[in-house]
């Protein structure tokens, strides 16, 4: 048993319970929200307890990270659960959503328990592991989502593949309806995109390099969207990079029940920020032009994109040291998740409430998990955060395993001061 | 002469693409080149400005022009020229770019040229040497030393850049060739079409100040200059056009089409050609019409000048 807990003075949001005020939070001796809010004060706390005065900094519901590589098991000298809780800890994540693409691929019930195993005992934040939607991710096969789901699973996605198949699709489709299966696509055809290493278009043109269109990644969202008119299952959209992708989204909304995501990759940088063939910024989906950056962030503001994500991959540097071409596509980026998410605040583009919203209880009702929230007799999960603080982002200086940062040398305002799970504070800045 | 007495520099280290470069150090180099014109006519073709230079060419892509273009000129400069073809030596060892760079480094070369399948490989080549490095081609992104000698070209036969309408032909997409000419010709204040068929035109090219046409009359008519591109088809991973045949029927530049500009157009080609797809054979050889030797000739002074004023 700890000791109670008490916080005054805090500014609290908490997108769930709508909680957007000065107040007080006290944790339980069992680690969970014992009481939260504006009546939470100095007058009405016992006055022999100790308090913390937050002097306004910000209490958010731990983040809960929708879409993130582990190397475990297979590459884990790019990430281990050890280094990811650390470093998702040091960015307020508490919980994260791990992609199947391991050697060997998270595709059976052994390897659950494996995952599971590995993540009670190295991992101090929250796993949540996916599945992937088809044995060895081979896009033939469709995998046991019923079985799966019994054991924990709880999404199931290809990860950084996409179904081509228009038939299995459907298949996979009426299967997750039957057996209540999340079903997460990344969205792009494989032959449009085929070789492609940035977006198509000026910047492919300048440096020679294949280009990724736009269509490929609507083309998948509106063939997916199509389906699902007929087979109404639980579907998210992992990421979309493209104002296209967000008409589709929203000519659709009406129609069919589904969700999108969105990496604070595709949200905070363009296409320009590759510069002289920075491969750190070599990312899938790519980054794309200045106009699809403000219409995601609009997206966002009209409730048609619900979940933001940081797309978190570890890559180590020798996979990065190639010409463009060759070097591994994706950005270590758990633990800069909430602090370049707040630059979108700074900057007046979207609200703070908004935000965390997208990385907390809208992620948690999609998953549905206990998470996310600061709802009273749940799980004491949550991040203390200065939201002012100004910092650079130095690769050094990063806790996870792998560097490969793709905003390096940025300057950014908001820092999580500590991290608490279940009540214990497990990182403190 | 070749020595010229107030030593010129150029402002970049490296020669890694046209866009580096400022209009002052392009004219550096084409006055710079003009002076190896006449050394390569001469009897003895060979001074010593680059004796005890040690110049490494590493090709990691199969050339012949430009690898013996670069090599003859390093030899007639003085230079201790070592070519490498690395196309099956150390990469098939599964060394990376940057280790064989670093080895070579470790000899202490005075310059590198270096030719790679991959866009922007002379770049990241050039973060991790101490000499300086020259482009010889870097994927589809840039080919300096080839508009460079295509301008000179120009330059020889037309007495002049400015103002004159070039149009660039054919394969636009996969060609390294097509970009750095853009840019350059662009500087140096031609009028620049671009024709190509749709499968074969990069995206937002008109953002380059370029007009683009699909119809090859039309991106002719009163052009200066009709350059011609190489269908790479070595490049292209799946189908871009329906048959060479048809090809030739609407890009190849053939006598009807070459009417369309101006009747003392000059035809350019960067080579190596194939004949009877994007240009007609007997064009190909007009001498009273294509430049595609003197193109050819005129490289040599070209990297003879990059050589030099690079190494300084």
């Amino acid at each position: 048993m700890m000791k109670k807990q008490y916080f005054l003075n805090a500014k609290i949001i908490d997108p769930k319970n709508s909680i957007d005020e000065i107040g007080g939070l006290i944790i339980g001796e069992n680690g969970k929200i014992e009481a939260i809010g504006k009546k939470v004060n100095q007058n009405n706390i016992p006055s022999r307890e100790k308090y913390i005065d937050l002097k306004e900094k910000f209490i958010f519901p731990g983040l809960v990270d929708m879409r993130v590589f582990v190397g475990e098991p297979g590459y884990e000298y790019k990430e281990n659960f050890r280094t990811l809780s650390n470093a998702a800890l040091a960015g307020g994540v508490t919980s994260v959503v791990t992609m199947p693409n391991t050697s060997p691929v998270i595709d059976n019930v052994s390897m659950v328990d494996f995952l599971k195993r590995r993540g009670r005992d190295k991992s101090k934040i929250n796993i949540f592991p996916t599945a992937s939607l088809t044995k060895g991710l081979e896009g033939t096969n469709m995998n046991e989502f019923g079985l799966l789901n019994k054991k924990g699973i709880i999404g199931y996605t290809d990860g950084t593949q996409t179904i081509q198949n228009t038939r299995l699709m459907s298949r996979i489709m009426r299967s997750a309806f039957d057996l209540d299966a999340l079903v997460i696509q990344h969205a792009e055809d494989n032959e449009l995109s085929k070789d492609g290493q940035v977006n198509d278009g000026i910047i492919a043109t300048k440096l020679g390099l294949q280009g990724i269109p736009d269509y490929a990644e609507k083309i998948i969202i509106e063939r997916d969207l199509t389906l699902l008119e007929d087979f109404n299952c639980r579907y998210h959209i992992a990421q979309i990079s493209s104002e296209k992708s967000v008409e589709i989204i929203k000519n659709r909304k009406e129609i069919v029940k589904f969700t999108t995501g969105v990496s604070i990759n595709n949200l905070s940088l363009n296409q320009n920020d590759i510069g002289d063939f920075r491969t750190f910024l070599k990312l899938s989906p790519p980054l794309r032009t200045e106009e699809d950056r403000l219409s995601l962030i609009k997206g966002i503001n009209q409730n048609l994109i619900d979940v933001i994500v940081s797309d978190h991959k570890p890559e180590d540097e020798e996979s990065k040291r190639l010409t463009f071409s060759q070097a591994a596509t994706g950005a270590s980026g758990i633990e800069t998740l909430l602090p370049l998410a707040l630059e979108l605040f700074h900057n007046g583009s979207i609200k703070l409430n908004k935000i965390i919203e997208c990385m907390t209880s809208n992620p948690a009702k999609i998953l549905k998990i206990d998470k996310g929230s600061l709802s009273v007799g749940s799980d004491a999960d949550l991040c203390i955060v200065d939201i002012y603080k100004p910092w650079v982002v130095k690769k050094e200086k990063m806790i996870s395993k792998s560097k490969n940062t793709c905003i390096e040398d940025k300057k950014l305002q908001g820092k999580v001061i500590s991290t608490f799970i279940n009540g214990v504070e497990l990182f403190k800045c | 002469m070749a020595n010229s007495k107030n030593a010129v520099k150029i402002s970049k280290k490296h020669l890694l693409g046209i866009q580096d470069l400022s209009i002052s150090d392009v004219k550096t180099i084409l006055s710079e080149s003009k002076n190896f014109i006449a050394l390569n006519k001469s009897k003895n073709k060979k001074i010593d400005i680059l004796r005890g230079k040690t110049q490494i060419n590493l090709f990691f892509e199969p050339s012949t022009r430009t690898q013996s273009s670069f090599e003859l000129a390093g030899k007639r400069l003085g230079a201790d020229v070592m070519s490498m073809n690395i196309t099956n030596s150390a990469i098939k060892k599964g060394e990376t770019l940057i280790d064989t760079a670093m080895t070579l480094n470790a000899m202490h070369p005075d310059i590198i040229v270096v030719r790679h399948q991959d866009s922007g490989a002379s770049n990241l080549l050039s973060q991790k040497v101490n000499c300086a490095v020259l482009n010889a081609g870097d994927g589809r992104r840039e080919h300096p030393t080839q508009a460079l000698l295509d301008a000179l070209t120009i330059m020889e036969k037309k007495n002049k850049i400015e103002g004159l309408k070039i149009a660039i032909c054919g394969d636009i997409l996969h060609s390294r060739v097509a970009r750095s000419n853009i840019y350059l010709l662009n500087m140096l204040g031609a009028d620049i079409n671009i024709v190509a068929p749709s499968n074969l035109m990069p995206k937002d090219l008109e953002k380059f100040g370029v007009n683009t046409f699909t119809n090859m009359k039309e991106g002719v008519k009163d052009c200066d200059i009709v350059m011609m591109l190489r269908l790479q088809n070595e490049r292209m991973t799946s189908s871009f056009l329906s048959s060479n045949r048809e090809y030739y029927e609407y890009y190849g530049l053939t006598p009807d089409k070459l009417e369309k500009a101006k009747s003392d157009a000059i035809i350019m080609h960067p080579g190596p050609m194939n004949r009877g797809i994007e240009i007609d054979t007997k064009l190909a050889d007009d001498i009273n019409k294509s430049v595609i030797k003197e193109q050819v000739e005129l490289g040599v002074a070209v990297r003879m000048a990059c050589l030099k004023l690079f190494c300084e």
